[in-house]
């Protein structure tokens, strides 16, 4: 075996030498088809509107705390949406709640997160020179990089951007003389979407495709690290289900532009009836949920799959109940396509048919509760290392536990009649899926940021990123419920004017958006620890986090093919931490168990046997060799 | 040197066993993904269709005329198939061409299927019923514009020698798209006669 392994290791360099043609500056960093670079393209776009659409929600903050504040100058940045006594633009306020929803939702937690550390732990975490399809995952970028350019300028045009929210529901989307925020701001809206379903479909394709096909020897699916089975999973998902979105849209822009009627039916404006008949606007809430309920589970897996890696890397033990994660996430992942009506309770949707989605709903909460307590299994007890990731992982636990507790009253559709469309929804989706997986993403670039960049990451920094985000994001989101059960309705411009919000709660919504503001100056230290990282950061040893999956295994700072010899095979699961009897308290994947006599269990020296094997596997490997 | 190198290699690492040509699998996940764009839009249908307030009109029967086309360039498309494997590379591209001639003649009778629905007067513009035809029509009609593009890029890489009996990979995607494209007309045409 040695003697292959070096073998073929020279090999590998003679040929590199052999045919040596540098890459073009455009090739490496900007038209690169390495799925290393690519995360990284992703992650930096991520990071880009991140900063834009919680900057905007700051400014809606702005004035639902203090109303009628004036924001003159905020002028510089808005200008004429900022009116003539320097109060906010009710039409831009609606813009402003849609674009936040949009951007966060898609551009921020989908292809900021998927996107980045799909791409990049799925090659580096399977055993893999890339993606199966280089190309076409370039490709999945640009779609996205143009979807990105079309929304960003739907900013600044007159009109301003889509103002339906970010689901744009029919007739108020499809009539652009409805409101301002219906007219050009919309059709970007629409081009740019459907430009990102195609980015995700490519992506996602990808991500299926080389999970299943390009694993190394010996990774097994009973092997593989969570991460991988929570991004399979969540690619499955937007396979499925964002051709039905794009299906809607579809439909939605020849109601708009060519005047079909599949949304419209007997409207008046202004007095006079539009000629559409015969449509119906609940038709796109079916299919728009179809879409939207798996869509918050696109968003929320991956964070749940690298925290689940993160949480038993520092915990220092095995992951609790490995097969009941993955059998959770399968659970969920089914779920989630058979519950879209319960954001429909309200629609005069048949009761019987509502108690129908409401059982499935709760079903729900089954293996949500499984994932709750392995995570905290797995910490019990637990030689706890408190590391930026580590604390950012066990904040979305928390947040995973006090959002899910609300999806439970939500999801009963007595009580979502009082509470449908209120701030009490905003909390809950804002913790469960908003918080949770923005605390997902910032662990994975905490915990992965020294194999992206070879570097470390301040950790002093980190600590105070997190406890100041954390208690922050609580200061925000808690008081909503309140605000929520109260009957405050989410999307108003202000409550000043109807007597039911009148004079109550006012002091409540300053503090929030006090709140809000502390936690969006936080996130400023994690830009500042993040560049200033990346320039002046310590270099990362090898391994940092002493953990076992493949990636670490790769050089610090990994090449084109990811590993420069022979892809390392696996003999293990990935989460053999302190094993009694073993030297160092944790095991890599690819150390196999006829080394480690002293710490393993009768039916793993069974197993020796078939390491010769795995070994005479095939190396099922792209290139052969690295390039 | 190099050639040294290579057959060192070719020795010491086994051929690649990959559980299906990474192709293949991306092919059908798009097919996938293409399903449940047309999924999504027949259960549409009938979810408004249950509403009522439904026009009712004759399905033009030049869509039977056309769907019979498609049977036969699908199974044009298999001899290609069979050419391709036996290496008769004349009947093979003949194969190909034929396909890519039904599959124009196809795509001309589905658009004499809108004048007669026109004439029916049955509007793209107008009761969702009658919208639905045209953008089940369209919508796979603009596919099978994308597979004609497939037949052509696999013609190419046959004057190009580049399909063989050692190297069916790409016919069988083409092959396999196709047929996929042809089944979903059938699906999408038994839909429209059944639940009209
Ligand atoms: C125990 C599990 C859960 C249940 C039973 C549940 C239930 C519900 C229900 C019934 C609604 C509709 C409320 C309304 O509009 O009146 C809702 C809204 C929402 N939920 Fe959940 N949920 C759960 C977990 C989650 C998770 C894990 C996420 C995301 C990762 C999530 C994200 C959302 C979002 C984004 C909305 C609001 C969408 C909108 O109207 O803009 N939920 N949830
Ligand atoms: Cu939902």
């Amino acid at each position: 075996m040695s003697t292959v392994t070096t073998n073929s290791a020279t090999v590998a360099h003679a040929v590199e030498q052999d045919h040596h043609e540098p890459q073009s500056f455009w090739r490496t960093y900007i038209f690169s088809e390495d799925h290393k670079t690519i995360a990284k393209q992703y992650l930096i776009s991520g990071i880009f509107w991140s900063i834009i659409g919680i900057g905007m929600s700051v400014v809606f903050r702005l004035q639902l705390g203090f109303p009628g504040m004036k924001l003159e100058f905020l002028r510089p940045i808005l200008g004429s949406w900022i009116n003539e006594t320097g109060k906010l633009d009710p039409n831009f306020y609606l813009a402003l709640v849609t674009m936040h929803g949009t951007i966060m939702v898609f551009f921020v937690l989908t292809a900021g997160l998927s996107g980045t550390f799909s791409n990049f732990l799925i090659p580096l975490q399977i055993g893999a020179r890339d993606m199966a399809s280089g190309f076409l995952n370039m490709l999945s970028y640009w779609f996205f990089f143009l979807a990105s350019v079309i929304m960003f300028s739907s900013i600044f045009i007159e009109t301003g951007p889509a103002a339906g929210g970010w689901v744009i529901y029919p007739p108020l989307s499809a009539l652009p003389q409805a409101h301002k925020g219906s007219e050009l701001g919309m059709t970007l809206w629409l081009i740019s979407m459907a430009l990102f379903i195609v980015s995700q479909l490519l992506g996602g394709i990808n991500y299926i495709t080389t999970v299943i096909n390009l694993r190394t020897r010996g990774m097994s699916f009973s092997k593989l690290p969570l991460t991988i089975w929570a991004f399979l999973l969540t690619a499955i998902l937007g396979l499925i289900s964002f051709p039905v979105l794009l299906s809607a849209a579809l439909l939605l822009i020849f109601d708009r532009s060519f005047g079909t009627s599949f949304y419209l039916s007997e409207i008046y404006i202004k007095g006079e009836a539009l000629p559409n008949v015969g449509g119906s606007p609940i038709l796109f809430q079916h299919l728009f949920w179809f879409l939207g309920h798996p869509e918050v589970y696109i968003v929320l897996l991956p964070a749940l799959g690298m925290t689940s890696e993160i949480i038993a890397t520092n915990s220092r033990k095995p992951i609790f109940g490995y097969r009941a994660m993955i059998a959770s996430m399968m659970g969920i992942a089914f779920l989630a396509f058979i519950v879209w009506a319960h954001h429909m309770f309200v629609t005069g949707m048949n009761p019987f048919l509502g108690s129908i989605f409401m059982f499935l709903t709760l079903i729900i909460a089954v293996p949500s509760a499984v994932k709750a307590f392995n995570y905290i299994t797995t910490l019990w007890r637990g030689n706890i290392r408190f590391t930026p990731a580590m604390l950012f992982s066990i904040g979305l636990v928390s947040f995973f536990i006090s959002g899910g507790l609300t999806g439970i009253i939500l999801g009963n559709s007595a009580l979502d009649i009082q509470l449908h469309d209120t701030y009490f929804v905003v909390a809950h989706f804002h913790l469960v899926m908003g918080a949770a997986s923005a605390f997902g993403l910032l662990a994975g670039v905490y915990h992965w940021f020294p194999k992206m960049f070879g570097k470390l990451m301040d950790e002093k920094l980190g600590y105070i990123h997190f406890w100041l985000t954390f208690i922050g994001i609580y200061l925000v989101f808690f008081p909503m419920h309140y605000i929520g059960i109260a009957g405050f309705p989410r999307r108003y411009y202000a409550f000043t004017s109807y007597d039911f919000t009148k004079n109550i709660f006012a002091d409540m919504n300053s503090f929030i958006s006090l709140a809000a503001i502390f936690t969006f100056t936080a996130q400023w230290i994690f830009i500042y620890n993040f560049v200033n990282s990346l320039i002046r950061g310590k270099k990362s040893p090898q391994n940092p986090w002493k953990s076992n999956t493949l990636e670490w295994t790769a050089p610090i700072n990994p090449g084109h093919g990811n590993w420069p010899g022979e892809i390392p095979a696996v003999y293990r699961w990935p989460y053999d931490y302190s094993k009694p009897g073993a030297k160092d308290d944790f095991i890599p994947q690819n150390v196999p168990y006829s080394q480690t006599p002293e710490s393993n269990l009768p039916h793993e020296n069974e197993l020796i046997g078939l390491e010769k094997e795995i070994e005479a596997q095939n190396l099922n490997d792209q290139f052969s060799q690295p390039h | 040197m190099s050639e040294v190198i290579s057959e060192i290699s070719v020795i010491e690492e086994p051929q690649e066993t990959l559980s299906m040509n990474p192709r293949k699998f991306i092919l059908w996940l798009f097919i996938v993904s293409i399903i449940m764009l047309f999924a999504a839009m027949t259960s549409a249908y009938l979810v408004r269709r249950a509403e009522g307030n439904w026009l009712e009109y004759d399905i033009p029967s030049i869509f039977t005329y056309s769907s019979v086309v498609l049977v036969l360039s699908s199974i044009t498309m298999h001899w290609a198939y069979i050419a391709a494997k036996k290496d008769k590379f004349g009947t093979l591209k003949t194969a190909i061409t034929i396909t890519f001639v039904l599959g124009v003649i196809f795509l001309y009778m589905q658009f004499q299927g809108w004048i007669d629905l026109v004439n029916q007067n049955v509007f793209f513009v107008g009761n969702p019923a009658g919208s639905f035809m045209y953008i089940f029509t369209g919508l796979h009609g603009f596919h099978l514009i994308s597979g004609l593009v497939v037949l052509l890029v696999a013609l190419i890489a046959c004057f190009r020698l580049r399909i063989h009996a050692k190297s069916l990979n790409q016919i069988e995607i083409a092959v396999a798209y196709w047929h996929f494209l042809d089944i979903l007309w059938l699906y999408l045409f038994f839909f429209l006669v059944y639940f009209h």
